[in-house]
């Protein structure tokens, strides 16, 4: 039995090593839920958590004894940036040197069940982007030297903002089945398309892999503020302009009654 | 406590705010200056986007400022000619501005040019105010008239078709407070400020304008050229959010107000010593912060 189970692993990790669709197999399976699939961003927002959690589905059943590896990441929208560098000129701080990313996300956080360097080899690492190291930001200017020393500055940056994120062994596991992972999300979170992804890995080798897709966005004012922004410009000028003087001329006729 | 604001993206404390709209405005009535000079730096160093802090703070100025000039307007101190050349002017100033303020954001250099234009202009005219505040005090401490604040510029004297402002008593070009006018509104829209820490010595100094329509008249050019602002900002850049220019209008009214009365009960030479001792302190703050070595070396420029 132990050895048809290692059979059923070693045929998984191949297929996975493919890539190539498995169902008729039916290897290791990952099951996978979101505490929420929506994110509203309201005027209370302070941040939120969410909770990603799930099951392996092991093929007859065939719990293997050894602890599974586990990768969760969740992702928000790439974006171009630039990233600038100061430097002392003249006895001032300026910005003098710049990288621009192509494909940096917006949001990244990533939960392991081990250490990242122990779990998966650099080619899956790479493939599928587990751990700040392996981001692809797609440099498109300066060379390797200084896109080495940008890319540290912008995960560190990121890093303390909240924005970007690595815990490394923090996947709780329960009988080699059940695994969640608590992934905190940031009050200064852009809006947009995020995914949840789950790699199951063995050997370094990414097997299994599931994503679930969530959305934040704004709601409610927040929402009917930032639209009206956005479309109409013009009108929510002169409304903002409207609604100050209109604050200014009450608070003058409320001091001078008193 | 915390508030999320819908432009900003993230989340304050909504009482900070307040608190700093409350502080500005008192400075707003009590000396005819806007606060943005002070309102701008503060809320990037909260973490307001640079952006979203230089818009909003215009939107809040407008109305910090309406109480204000309302309360001049009823005492006569408003000269209205000389206004309407200044806000002929602030316009001007401010469409020129918003070329300047994207070429720099392209160039990557806008906040560091905040930074040193604030430096330089609030050295130059707080020392300035602070030097003239000073000898003023000392020779009314010994017992000798003021001396006349009015200067004949020659420079301004040679400028073409001069006419009358009643109010301010002036005979000049209406040029000047017209070139004045669109230095401050490129002020206005680059940094967020109302310009009144300019306008204010320019008109005194420069213009020799009578002092009892000084103030009010600043503060009447600042509301509609914020105003102007502000609606350009929401137009090309969508940077102006309603919720924090609304939080730091709550207190900025009420104590634009207080600072009005604050300011009949003072002599006008304390009010302008106590003035440049605040751009002074902004000015050497803000020196010190483009001279020491900065927490982050790195800055994300977003998507563009």
């Amino acid at each position: 039995m132990k050895s048809f189970a290692a059979f059923c692993w070693a045929l998984a990790a191949v297929m996975g090593a493919v890539a190539v669709p498995a169902e008729a197999v039916a290897p290791v399976r990952l099951i996978t839920d979101i505490s929420q699939n929506r994110i509203d961003i309201v005027y209370t927002f302070k941040g939120a958590e969410l909770l990603v959690f799930g099951a392996i589905q092991y093929p007859r059943g065939s719990v293997p004894d050894e602890r599974p590896g586990l990768a969760i990441v969740v992702r928000g929208p790439a974006e171009p940036i630039t990233l600038r560098k100061k430097a002392r000129v003249a006895g001032v701080w300026i910005n003098t040197d710049s990288v621009r990313f192509e494909t940096a996300p917006g949001f990244y956080a990533v939960a392991t069940s081990a250490p990242i360097k122990t779990l998966v080899d650099e080619r899956n690492a790479s493939i599928w982007e587990i751990g700040l190291d392996y981001l692809q930001l797609s440099p498109t200017t300066g060379d390797g030297g200084q896109v080495a020393e940008f890319t540290r500055g912008l995960v560190d940056l990121r890093r303390r903002t909240g924005l970007w994120s690595e815990q490394e062994g923090r996947i709780g596991l329960t009988q080699n089945i059940l695994y969640q992972a608590r992934i905190a999300i940031p009050s200064a979170v852009p809006v947009g398309a995020y995914t949840a992804e789950i790699y199951l890995i063995r050997a370094g080798k990414v097997i299994a892999r599931a994503a679930t897709p969530i959305t934040i966005d704004k709601s409610g004012f927040e929402r009917w503020v930032y639209v009206a922004a956005q479309e109409h410009g013009l009108t929510y000028g002169l409304v903002a302009v409207g609604l100050a003087l209109l604050a200014g001329w009450l608070a003058g006729l409320v001091v001078r009654r008193n | 406590m915390t508030l999320y604001l819908p432009l900003a993206e993230l989340s304050v404390n909504w009482l900070v705010i307040v608190g700093l709209g409350g502080l500005v405005g008192f400075l707003s009535g009590m000396f005819g200056v806007g606060g943005g000079f002070l309102t701008t730096p503060l809320l990037i160093f909260y973490g307001i986007p640079p952006a979203v802090a230089v818009a909003s703070s215009a939107t809040q100025i407008t109305g910090a400022s309406v109480s204000g000039a309302l309360a001049y307007w009823r005492r006569g101190g408003v000269d209205l000619k000389m206004g309407g050349v200044l806000i002929a002017g602030g316009l001007i100033g401010a469409a020129l501005g918003s070329v300047v303020f994207r070429w720099l954001q392209q160039l990557g250099q806008i906040d560091v040019t905040i930074n040193l234009v604030y430096v330089l202009l609030l050295g130059t005219v707080g020392g300035l105010m602070l030097r003239e505040s000073i000898r003023t005090l000392r020779r009314t401490a010994k017992g000798a008239r003021p001396k006349r604040l009015h200067a004949h510029n020659p420079y301004i004297a040679a400028l073409p078709w001069k006419t009358r402002f009643y109010t301010s008593g002036l005979y000049i070009s209406p040029l000047a407070p017209l070139l004045l006018g669109a230095v401050v509104g490129m002020l206005t829209v680059i940094m967020g400020v109302g310009g009144g820490f300019i306008l204010v010595p320019a008109m005194i100094y420069l213009l020799g304008m009578s002092a009892n329509s000084v103030v009010g008249t600043s503060l009447f050019q600042i509301v509609f050229v914020t105003a102007a602002t502000t609606v350009l900002h929401s137009v090309e850049s969508q940077t102006v959010d309603i919720v924090l220019a609304g939080l730091l209008l709550v207190g900025g009214v009420l104590g634009a107000q207080l600072g009005v009365r604050a300011a009949q009960k003072l002599s006008p030479v304390r009010l302008r010593l106590g003035l440049a001792l605040i751009v002074v302190a902004v000015a050497v703050r803000l020196a010190i912060g483009l001279a020491l070595t900065p927490a982050e070396l790195f800055s994300v420029f977003g998507p563009a």
